[in-house]
């Protein structure tokens, strides 16, 4: 008789306990899905990077690997071959014909063949790339000093951020072209740099050729892969979805320092 | 004679937890299934932990939540310890979502914040929460010190040490101090919050920022001395996991050694000490 009691209590405190754990995870879903609460989970964002601007020394350097650190495979995540009948068109003529513009807010908007970008200083630099999902590859890069190619359009002093527009549209009907954007201090880093070779090679198709953003200091969703044109602006609330970047107008963070 | 049944007056109230102790413990309880819940749901989007410095130089990997494909296009989970392959259906690698169709997915919907395979919006939640326990657990250490709770409570004594055989034993026989004894943390009970609060919150810090790649900036190679980039990444896996342990062998402590008497406490401070005639009468 006790004993069936204790048995109903117990199973009455499992339910109970069952029931509340039901309840708050569905109002955690319920609050993720609010943009109020999404808004005060985003202030983590600013608090870290201020704090890590703070931190880390401007110039400070990611760190570097050896050729025997290189990965077998640099994966290729995301888009692998742009549903762009423009950009197959120039990836079968070899890009030959490819002109990087560079334009918004400086005194001498130019564009650049890849002969061009090849021309400017240039840094290689044997990385490791972390994506947002986990993983990470190293690998090889060579590619032009994005700050080099900067001096050389002469940036207005309004300029906060360096926007990069792209040939790979993330939608099936071939919208929402990939697009990113860094700030100032970023696009000035010396490991901050248009990469057209890796691991000795000509940026493969599915790595983002002909020009792929190497960032060193940030996760792999900002480094832009088939960039068409770079723009500097003052802000980018105008451009697309106005978080600065394609997975940012998805919810992702527009600082992926960590 | 139950407990239950003992008149207060058998006792008295002994107030055994500050203010400070109480909120840090409360805060925990908030802080620690979120950071749990919102990880595993992170962790969810590449579900496979290795050791060194990338995916490769670490593969195999150590552990891993996978699915396969059978026959009828029917899905199973599989969970891969150290090569060592389990079938773990409905649980991990493949478990039911809300409408009950099995999934693809590393640990279950009712394990992770959100409950849907949501990076971005996890990656919020663990972020804000991370800065909110750093700088909580940094005021919490700094009041230990200099209100010397540390010393006074957590450091083990001289007399602790000596007693290290007995108070083994009485723990692996469940016999609990009771009487003036029960006022003080015992040696083990010392040991184990001056490991969570000095290693495993610091380790599990210390190797979620090693997964920055910010941080990592900050002195050239200082993650590869954790192992590199994906040891880090499962080290901040396995802390997780050690303190989910901890708290379940506190509850465990907690629920033996006096439910309410512990609750009571750590809300308002106050435990009851049994006197001793109470002891002899059991």
């Amino acid at each position: 008789m006790n004993e069936s009691n204790d048995i109903t209590r117990r199973n009455l405190l499992v339910r109970v306990l069952a029931g509340a754990c039901a309840l708050t995870l569905g109002g955690c879903q319920k609050l993720s899905e609010s943009t109020w609460f999404s808004q005060i989970l985003g202030t983590g964002e600013k608090v870290t990077y201020k704090v890590q601007r703070l931190l880390i020394p401007r110039k400070a350097m990611a760190q570097e690997f050896t050729k025997a650190d290189r990965s077998p495979l640099f994966r290729s995540n995301g888009t692998a071959m742009p549903n762009n009948p423009a950009y197959s068109a120039m990836a079968g003529r070899g890009f030959a014909d490819f002109r990087l513009k560079v334009g918004g807010l400086v005194e001498r908007p130019m564009s650049f063949s890849l002969n061009d970008i090849r021309a400017l200083p240039s840094r290689t630099q044997t990385t490791r790339h972390d994506c947002v999902e986990g993983w990470s590859a190293i690998g090889e890069w060579k590619g032009a000093s994005l700050g080099a190619l900067l001096e050389t359009v002469r940036p207005k002093p309004s300029v906060r951020y360096v926007v990069f527009h792209c040939a790979d549209p993330m939608e099936e009907d071939g919208s929402s072209p990939y697009y990113e954007s860094i700030d100032m201090e970023d696009a000035f880093h010396p490991q901050t740099i248009l990469a057209y070779e890796l691991n000795d090679e000509p940026l493969p198709v599915a790595n983002g050729a002909p020009l792929r953003l190497r960032l060193e200091r940030q996760l792999g969703y900002k480094m832009a892969k088939y960039v068409m044109r770079i723009e500097l602006v003052e802000d980018f609330s105008k451009i697309a979805g106005g978080k600065g970047g394609y997975w940012e107008d998805q919810g992702y963070e527009w600082y992926a320092g960590i | 004679m139950t407990k239950s049944e003992c008149p207060v007056s058998d006792g008295y109230m002994y107030y055994r937890h500050k203010l400070p102790v109480r909120i840090i413990h409360w805060l925990n309880v908030i802080l620690l299934p979120i950071l749990l819940m919102s990880g595993l749901n992170i962790f969810n989007a590449h579900s496979a932990l290795y050791w060194g410095k990338s995916s490769y130089t670490g593969n195999p990997p150590l552990i891993e939540l996978r699915s396969k494909e059978g026959e009828k296009g029917v899905i199973s989970g599989v969970t891969r310890i150290l090569g060592n392959e389990f079938n773990t259906t409905g649980f991990l690698g493949a478990s039911k979502n809300a409408a009950g169709e099995l999934n693809r997915r590393g640990f279950p919907s009712w394990l992770t914040l959100p409950g849907t395979q949501w990076l971005s919006m996890a990656r919020r939640w663990h972020f804000f929460f991370a800065w909110v326990l750093v700088i909580y657990g940094t005021c919490f250490v700094s009041y230990s010190i200099f209100s010397r709770h540390l010393q006074r409570d957590l450091l083990p004594t001289k007399e602790d040490w000596r007693s290290i055989g007995k108070t083994f034993i009485d723990h692996l026989l469940l016999r609990h101090p009771t009487g003036e004894a029960a006022k003080n943390y015992n040696l083990l009970q010392k040991l184990a919050y001056l490991a969570v609060i000095f290693m495993l919150f610091p380790l599990i810090i210390l190797n979620g920022l090693g997964m920055s790649p910010g941080m990592d900036a900050l002195l050239p190679g200082w993650v590869d001395l954790l192992g590199g980039r994906q040891s880090v990444r499962t080290i901040h896996f396995i802390v997780a996991w050690s303190l989910v342990a901890f708290v379940a062998v506190h509850l465990f402590q907690v629920i033996v050694t006096g439910f309410w008497n512990n609750l009571r406490s750590m809300i308002t401070g106050k435990y009851r000490i049994s006197s001793e005639a109470e002891h002899e009468r059991k």
